[in-house]
């Protein structure tokens, strides 16, 4: 006969490693990637699902253990979706900056340099927004 | 127009978020959590001069559609971390027409984009047309564009009027 305090601790485990093994080949991600840009992708992914896992099991481990539901992983997962997209965005404008400084040809990205915009006028990062475009927030 | 509640959308998730942080559903903490709501959408209604209008039975299919995209797709960037050579990589631009014409809209293409394992929005165009995105892998980027547009932003189209 398992008791049922087994089988929680199982099931907490398996989420705990499943988490901390994500958050891991992000790293990895960052160490073996060719590039900047490339390397950008690991770490901001490997938060999401790795992360996720880790909050999943401690939702599990105070559910099952101590028949409390807890809501703070809930707002950890809900902030970290909020930030984890504009940092990774303030890394990548920053990418942007770098490349139009520097003389020689980019070495930021496998995929070679940044393309021109096909619109009117550059990319934000370079120019600032034009006016009555859905880019500026002005009250109409 | 001042409005007494300039946000109800805001109102309700703020009142939400307390309640989550206060880790309780007692009497005082929902008032609190209203009083909040009521009074933070009002003292910060001049940074949101506008009020996107948000279809939420589309908003909710949109949420669960990303949350297991989430899922999938951060097996993929794991197995390309994990197996593929750097040679093999086809890391790629991609300047996506938008056709979503709300600030709103589009911060949530952008981040849905960045959330989805494999790709990175990196800018918007100067016109407010064009997104900006890096992908890690993408050996066919026309292919790529049309699958975001499709995916994303056909059903962003439907939750933002």
């Amino acid at each position: 006969m398992i008791e049922p305090g087994f089988l929680a601790e199982l099931f907490t485990s398996f989420l705990i490693v499943l988490g901390a093994g994500f958050a891991l080949v992000g790293s990895w991600g960052l160490v073996r990637l060719p590039t900047l840009m490339e390397r950008l992708h690991g770490p901001t992914k490997a938060t999401t699902l790795g992360l996720g896992g880790i909050l999943l099991a401690s939702v599990m481990f105070f559910q099952l253990t101590q028949g409390a539901w807890s809501a703070h992983e809930l707002l950890v997962s809900i902030f970290l979706f909020i930030t984890a997209p504009i940092s990774a965005n303030m890394v990548a404008k920053v990418h942007l900056h770098e490349e139009r400084l520097s003389e020689t040809v980019s070495v930021g990205s496998a995929a070679g340099k940044v393309p021109a915009s096909p619109g009117a006028g550059d990319w934000a990062t370079y120019e600032a927004p034009h006016r009555d475009t859905p880019v500026t927030t002005s009250d109409k | 127009m001042r409005r007494l509640i300039p946000h109800p959308g805001l109102s309700v998730l703020l009142a939400v978020v307390w309640l989550l942080l206060a880790n309780t559903l007692s009497f005082g903490a929902l008032l609190i959590g209203i009083i909040i709501g009521i009074f933070l959408p009002i003292f910060t209604a001049p940074f949101w001069p506008r009020r996107p209008q948000v279809r939420f039975r589309h908003a909710i299919p949109y949420v669960a559609l990303l949350l297991w995209d989430i899922i999938v797709a951060n097996f993929q960037v794991a197995a390309i971390i994990l197996f593929r050579k750097d040679d093999d990589l086809h890391a790629a631009w991609l300047p996506i027409p938008l056709e979503l014409d709300t600030p709103e809209a589009i911060t949530v293409l952008a981040g849905t984009i960045s959330l989805t394992p494999g790709t990175v929005s990196v800018d918007v165009s100067a016109c407010g047309k064009w997104l900006l995105v890096h992908a890690l892998d993408a050996p066919d980027p026309a292919a790529e564009i049309a699958r975001i547009k499709a995916r994303y932003e056909a059903r962003l189209k439907k939750v933002f009027i």
